[in-house]
C-alpha cells in the first residue's frame, strides 16, 4: 500500500482531535508493537493496534478513519494494561470511533437485527453495542 | 449484616441464574442482601472520551440511589457493571469540575452526589469481609474432585485503578473455588476477552475466541469454566453453538457463574441454580460429582 506523508497531514486538526478526545499524547510512543503482540483481535483488523497510533501520529486520517480494525477493537485493555510508555491505545481507537459517530456515521444497523436475534441476545450486550457503534 | 445491592439488566432475564445463586450463597453466610429500589441501566461501557460527560449520568445516577437509601457502599456481581459504575465513581472523584457539571445537569435530584458511595464486586466480599477461610467453614457440600477454570475476561481486572487482583495473572476466582473444595486448573486465556459486544453482529469473531478460550480450558484439564460477567456467558456458553459449526472439532464444555458452585457448596436448593438458563448443561458433571 503507498501512503503519502506531507507536513500539512501530519500539522493537521485531526491529530490534535486525537489527542484531545484521548487524553493521549501520540508521541510517546516508540513503536515497541507490544499493544498488538497482546492483542487478541488483531487477527480480524487491517490495521494492527501499533499502526493505529503511528497512522495518527502522521495524520492519516482518511486511512484510519476507512479502517476496519477500529470496529474489530473491543477495548478489552490489554494495549493499555501493557504499553510501556502508558499510552492508552484504546482510548486513541475509541477517539477515532467517536469521530465517526459524532458525524451520525452508525457501524451498527440494528434495524437489520432480526426479532429473534434481539429476543435471544442478552440487553447487555445490545445495549453495548449500540453504545459502541452508534451515535 | 446486610449490603446494598445493584442488579443491573442482565441479572433480571438472561442471568436469572447469576441473580438467584448470588442471593441464596449470600443469605447461606448470613448477609442479607437489599437491591435498590430504583436503579437505572450502569451505562454497560465507561465512557473513553475525554469530553464525553453525559455518559456518566446513567451510573452515577445509581450512586446517588445508593445514598438515598442510607448506604455508603453498593454491590455489584455482573462485571461490567462493575467496571462502569466503579470507573465514573474514579472519574468524578478525581476530577471536581466533572462532578459540579453533573450535579448542575442532575438539578432535579434532592441529593447532590460527592463521590461518597463505594463501589464492590461480590468478589471482594467474599475475600475481605466474609474472608475465604471463614467462607470455607460454611461449606456443607465441598466441590470433591470437581475441576475448574476461573475465566476472568476484561473488566474484573482491568484498567489497574479499578481491577482488585493482578491484571495479568488473577487468582481470586481460583481461590475461591479451591476453598470450595474444588480444584482449579490455570490456563492461559484466563484473561483473553471473549470478544464482548461484537457477538451482536459479528458472531464468527466470538467463534473463534470462544474455541480458542474453552479449547484451552479443556485441555488443562477442566471440567467447567466459571465466569462473572453475563456478556462473557453469554459469548462462551450460548454462542458453543456457532462454535461447533465453525470448529466440528470443537468440545462442549459447561459454563457456569461461580455463584452456581458457590451456591451448591453452601447446601442452596436447586431451584436457586437455575440451570435452565445455562446452555451447556451442568448437571451431568454435577451429578457424575455427586453435587446434585
Amino acid at each position: 500500500m503507498r501512503i503519502n506523508l506531507s507536513r500539512k497531514q501530519i500539522r493537521n486538526s485531526f491529530v490534535d482531535k486525537v489527542q484531545e478526545l484521548s487524553g493521549q499524547n501520540l508521541l510517546a510512543c516508540y513503536q515497541c508493537g507490544k499493544c498488538s503482540a497482546g492483542c487478541p483481535a488483531v487477527e480480524d483488523m487491517d490495521i494492527l493496534p501499533n499502526q493505529i497510533i503511528r497512522y495518527a501520529q502522521l495524520g492519516l486520517k482518511k486511512e484510519l478513519l476507512a479502517s476496519k480494525a477500529i470496529w474489530i477493537c473491543a477495548s478489552c485493555l490489554t494495549c493499555n494494561a501493557r504499553c510501556p510508555k502508558g499510552i492508552n491505545i484504546a482510548e486513541v481507537i475509541e477517539a477515532l470511533r467517536q469521530i465517526l459517530l459524532r458525524n451520525r456515521k452508525d457501524h451498527l444497523k440494528v434495524e437489520k437485527l432480526s426479532d429473534k436475534e434481539k429476543e435471544d441476545i442478552p440487553p447487555i450486550a445490545l445495549i453495548c453495542s449500540m453504545r459502541k457503534f452508534t451515535s | 449484616m446486610k449490603i446494598s445491592y445493584y442488579p443491573g439488566c442482565t441479572l433480571k432475564n438472561h442471568a436469572k441464574n447469576f441473580e438467584d445463586s448470588t442471593i441464596c450463597s449470600l443469605n447461606a453466610l448470613g448477609v442479607e442482601v437489599e437491591e435498590l429500589s430504583r436503579w437505572n441501566c450502569c451505562g454497560t461501557v465507561f465512557s473513553l472520551t475525554t469530553d464525553d460527560l453525559i455518559h456518566h449520568v446513567a451510573p452515577i445516577r445509581n450512586l446517588i440511589r445508593v445514598k438515598e437509601a442510607n448506604y455508603d457502599k453498593v454491590m455489584t456481581v455482573c462485571a461490567m457493571c462493575y467496571n462502569t459504575l466503579k470507573r465514573a465513581n474514579e472519574r468524578i472523584k478525581s476530577d471536581p469540575e466533572s462532578l459540579d457539571i453533573l450535579n448542575n445537569f442532575m438539578d432535579r435530584e434532592e441529593v447532590q452526589y460527592e463521590g461518597d458511595v463505594q463501589v464492590f464486586h461480590l468478589l471482594e466480599f467474599l475475600k475481605d469481609e466474609i474472608g475465604f477461610k471463614n467462607l470455607a467453614k460454611k461449606v456443607v457440600k465441598p466441590l470433591k474432585k470437581l475441576k475448574v477454570a476461573s475465566y476472568y475476561g476484561c473488566l474484573l481486572v482491568r484498567p489497574k485503578e479499578i481491577g482488585f487482583d493482578d491484571m495479568e495473572n488473577p487468582t481470586i476466582l481460583d481461590d475461591l473455588m479451591n476453598e470450595l473444595g474444588a480444584k482449579s486448573v490455570d490456563f492461559p486465556f484466563k484473561t483473553e476477552c471473549c470478544g464482548a459486544y461484537q457477538t451482536v453482529d459479528k458472531p464468527e469473531i466470538i467463534a473463534d475466541r470462544t474455541n480458542q478460550i474453552l479449547t484451552s480450558a479443556r485441555e488443562k484439564g477442566a471440567e467447567i469454566v466459571v465466569v462473572s460477567c453475563p456478556l462473557c456467558a453469554f459469548n462462551l456458553d450460548q454462542r458453543q453453538k456457532k462454535t461447533a459449526e465453525k470448529y466440528p472439532e470443537f468440545k462442549h464444555i459447561p459454563v457456569l457463574y461461580f455463584t452456581q458452585p458457590l451456591a451448591i457448596a453452601l447446601g442452596c436448593p436447586e431451584e436457586s441454580l437455575r440451570f435452565d438458563l445455562n446452555f451447556i448443561d451442568p448437571k451431568p458433571i454435577l451429578k457424575e460429582k455427586g453435587l446434585i
